[in-house]
């Protein structure tokens, strides 16, 4: 075990694997080149089309210990994962790895298969069951949980070779050029899925809405994909976006909302050429109503919204308020509306979204980003992965990039969520560093990182409630009580990796 | 200059309700009614108030004025409210069913001992008459000076138009008269004037129009159900900054007037006179409370020597 900058305890290897502790958000150098593909060559007359998944693992040469991987733009509502899971277990292969770009409560069908050890590994974070199951030491599967960015990074320096990408095309042509904006199952921007598309060694698009050669436009184009399978059904669109995104009604969330919105007014980064990114959250998108009511009536015209996006940044660009949306991820139907039809909301990979060993990522270039947390500490430190009960339960997503990449990260959250306190002397598990973390704000108060001095003292002038976070800590505990520590084992079952690679945190199994 | 302490927003919080009450710091109403009567189930009045003296306990660092609406007098449960809540110090006691002026002595006779049980000065305690009957409304001219301590009278349409077996509408034709009647026993007896709720928390629209048209009327702030009317509500009685800014032209004005020995002027071919200025100063304090503007005004030089 070493200690990371952070006074983490980190193991020195993790599943085979030689492990590089923390430092600090910037420093750490990448070596090497981008990984690359082996070169292919298909013939006139030769198809790509074949007749079911089983095939297409067969003949993507899989085998056992390989890896594969997914993504999750039809979020909740994909079926896809674990039909592939189905058909290798079928095929009587085993020790397989995922590295899809995240795992959602649906995901729980593949549990069976990794008792079962057809699944060895899971090389991405988790949403929901099983994260809980590997927290609690009932399912044996090692976990890394990687940010968007991280991801890509992951996946382009060949730290992750991905040996089989199965990637869900909600529109595709018999030779693989596809796109997310029309069909049954459409999701909108494949972002995720580009990375994969690129830098897997085999790549496998599977399809429930076959079109006619072209499929028009061309999100991923057809000299990335090997094979073409034509299934019944990618998911259940009901579940596929959530169309339930809306400004929350709850006071408590539309009073930190408000407070967030005069943050970023008296920051200074509200002028001309703004760019903003918010997540789909009640809060976040009052957050984002507010700066749309200054935005409005101070005449700005904003450059960017980026991020998941939602129907409230559509409204936003179709007013003039932003010029371009990047759109690594379609919240919700609105959204998946918009990106196939306006040229100026623009589908970005993960690679441009928030990648940072590239030449410069999107999230560089953001001025304020609105993040949640389940927990902050004292050190301005952000827990998204883990609850108050220890377990695995959320994925990292774009959380850590944005706060590394924006100007201003603003963390929103409650002071209490059902009876706990939100700010803590250490959080449970560190996501994302108290390092790119500017300000964190409670309906109780608003504590902002210490090395914004001059953002402090502009608060106060506008007389906001800014308090030391250990303040606003004491008031907090003042009606919460100090929540006991949760005890845990030494086993380590999950890996935080930052999105330079190096591990920030590890999740360890909870003591009973 | 004398200030004015704003009541625009007086927010109802159930008093059995703990997630709620322990919110109450962060909103940024002018007041909190803490309510023991109508919000409280019977099941729960004892344990409500024992609730509501707790969080009032704890809650030392205050930032509003704390009201609490006991049940009625006459009811079983009333006494008990005040002996439970009182040593917590709340600013004041809403008091429903305030029919008569009789009803409001009684209770001012009652706040007496206790300030003398809890020695606490004679008067801490104030008191927020409800006229919310055709009764009530009749009595609100005697009722509003029945005290020092009455510091507003609190309009309640709800049991008012109940009281009258009649339906509110949101245009409140039917309220016309008790508003202006109520606003008249108010302002006679040179204390604020109170509106009843507005209940539909997502009719926004309909909340402002009826906040301007109380406005009009001569209300100086209106009761809430919701935290999210508190700001509709502010927005409305914050003067516009044309108002103040020709405030601030008439009272420069009027002191020229005083400085030429004459109590009339002319601004912009307009007549300043006495009641212009007094509207004035009006405006600008109530923008000095509302943080618009810092400036001393020195009513001798604006009203003139004796």
């Amino acid at each position: 075990m070493v200690r990371n900058s952070l006074g983490r305890l980190i193991p020195e290897s993790f599943n085979g694997k030689n492990v590089i502790p923390f430092s600090d958000p910037f420093s750490l150098q990448p070596k090497g080149f981008r990984a690359s593909r082996p070169l292919t060559r298909l013939n006139p007359g030769q198809k790509k089309l074949l007749p079911g998944l089983r095939e297409a693992i067969q003949a993507a040469g899989l085998k056992d210990g390989m890896t594969i991987s997914t993504h999750h733009h039809l979020r909740n509502g994909d079926a896809l994962l674990a039909q592939v899971v189905r058909e290798i277990d079928a095929l009587g292969l085993r020790d397989i790895r995922i590295a899809s770009s995240s795992i959602h409560p649906a995901h729980a069908e593949i549990i069976p298969f990794i008792e079962k050890g057809v699944i060895s590994a899971l090389e991405c974070g988790v949403n929901g069951l099983i994260g809980e199951l590997v927290s609690r030491g009932e399912l044996s599967c090692p976990i890394t949980v990687r940010t968007h960015g991280g991801r890509a990074r992951a996946l382009i320096s060949g730290e992750i070779p991905v040996d089989v990408a199965f990637i869900a095309a909600p529109c595709c042509d018999d030779y693989g050029n596809m796109n997310g904006y029309y069909g049954p199952s459409a999701c909108g921007s494949l972002g995720y899925a580009q990375v994969d598309a690129q830098h897997a060694r085999t790549v496998v698009a599977v399809t429930d809405n076959l079109v006619p050669y072209p499929a028009s436009p061309v999100s991923i184009p057809q000299t990335m994909i090997d094979y073409v399978v034509r299934i019944d059904t990618l998911g259940d669109p009901k579940k596929i976006v959530s169309t339930t995104t809306r400004i929350t009604t709850d006071p408590v969330g539309l009073q930190i909302a408000k407070y967030a919105a005069q943050v970023i007014e008296a920051a200074g980064v509200l002028c001309d050429g703004f760019s903003f990114q918010t997540g789909s959250g009640g809060i976040s998108l009052a957050v984002a109503d507010n700066v749309r009511t200054l935005m409005r009536s101070a005449g700005i015209k904003g450059s960017f919204g980026c991020g998941g996006i939602t129907g409230y940044f559509v409204d936003m660009l179709e007013e003039g308020l932003f010029e371009t949306l990047f759109d690594v991820q379609c919240f919700d139907l609105k959204a998946v509306d918009s990106i196939g039809r306006n040229r100026h909301h623009l589908e970005i990979s993960a690679d441009m979204y928030a990648n940072p060993f590239n030449a410069g990522a999107v999230v560089n270039r953001l001025d304020a980003v609105i993040l949640g947390a389940t927990e902050v500490d004292v050190d301005f430190n952000v827990n998204v992965n883990t609850e108050s009960n220890g377990y695995l339960l959320h994925n990292t997503g774009g959380h850590s990039d944005t706060a590394a990449g924006a100007r201003l990260a603003i963390i929103v959250a409650p002071s209490i969520r059902g009876r706990l306190p939100i700010v803590r002397d250490a959080v449970t598990t560190v996501t994302t560093p108290g390092e790119t973390v500017d300000v964190i704000v409670t309906e109780r108060g608003i504590a902002v990182n210490p090395r914004h001095q001059g953002l402090r003292g502009e608060l106060l002038r506008r007389g906001l409630p800014v308090k030391d976070i250990r303040q606003l800590q004491e008031e907090i505990y003042h009606i919460t009580g100090r929540p006991r520590p949760l005890e845990f084992e030494d086993e380590v079952v999950a890996l935080i990796e930052y999105r330079d690679g190096s591990i920030i945190d590890v999740v360890r199994k909870v003591k009973k | 200059m004398a200030e004015i302490k704003l009541r625009r927003s007086l927010l109802y919080v159930p008093g059995n309700m703990p997630s709620m009450l322990q919110n109450i710091p962060i909103f940024h109403c002018d007041g909190v009614i803490i309510d023991l009567e109508d919000a409280v189930p019977l099941s729960e009045k004892d344990a409500a108030r024992v609730l509501v003296r707790r969080f009032l306990e704890n809650h030392t660092d205050r930032n509003k004025e704390v009201l609490v609406r006991i049940n009625p007098l006459d009811s079983k449960w009333g006494y008990d409210d005040l002996r439970e809540v009182l040593p917590a110090m709340p600013d004041g006691i809403r008091l429903p069913k305030a029919d008569t002026p009789e009803i409001v002595e009684r209770l001012d006779t009652l706040l007496t001992e206790f300030e003398e049980e809890l020695e606490v000065p004679i008067g801490h305690f104030r008191i927020l008459p409800s006229i919310e009957s055709a009764q009530g409304v009749i009595n609100c001219i005697k009722t509003a000076r029945t005290s020092d301590r009455v510091f507003a009278l609190a309009f309640g349409a709800e049991d008012y138009t109940a009281s009258l077996e009649i339906e509110r509408t949101k245009t409140g034709e039917e309220l016309f008269h008790a508003r202006t009647r109520v606003v008249w026993a108010a302002k006679a007896a040179g204390i604020q004037a109170i509106d009843s709720i507005f209940s539909d928390v997502n009719d926004m629209e309909g909340l402002q129009r009826e906040t301007a048209l109380i406005k009009t009327l001569g209300f100086t702030g209106k009761s809430l159900v919701n935290p999210r009317q508190i700001d509709v509500v502010h927005e409305i009685f914050a003067p516009k900054q044309e108002e103040v800014d020709y405030a601030l032209q008439v009272v420069e004005a009027i002191k020229r007037a005083r400085e030429m020995g004459t109590g009339v002027i002319s601004l912009g071919g307009k007549m300043v006179d006495a009641p212009v200025v007094k509207r004035a100063v009006r405006v600008l304090k109530t923008a000095g409370a509302h943080g618009m503007i810092d400036i001393e005004l020195d009513e001798e030089v604006i009203y003139g020597q004796e």
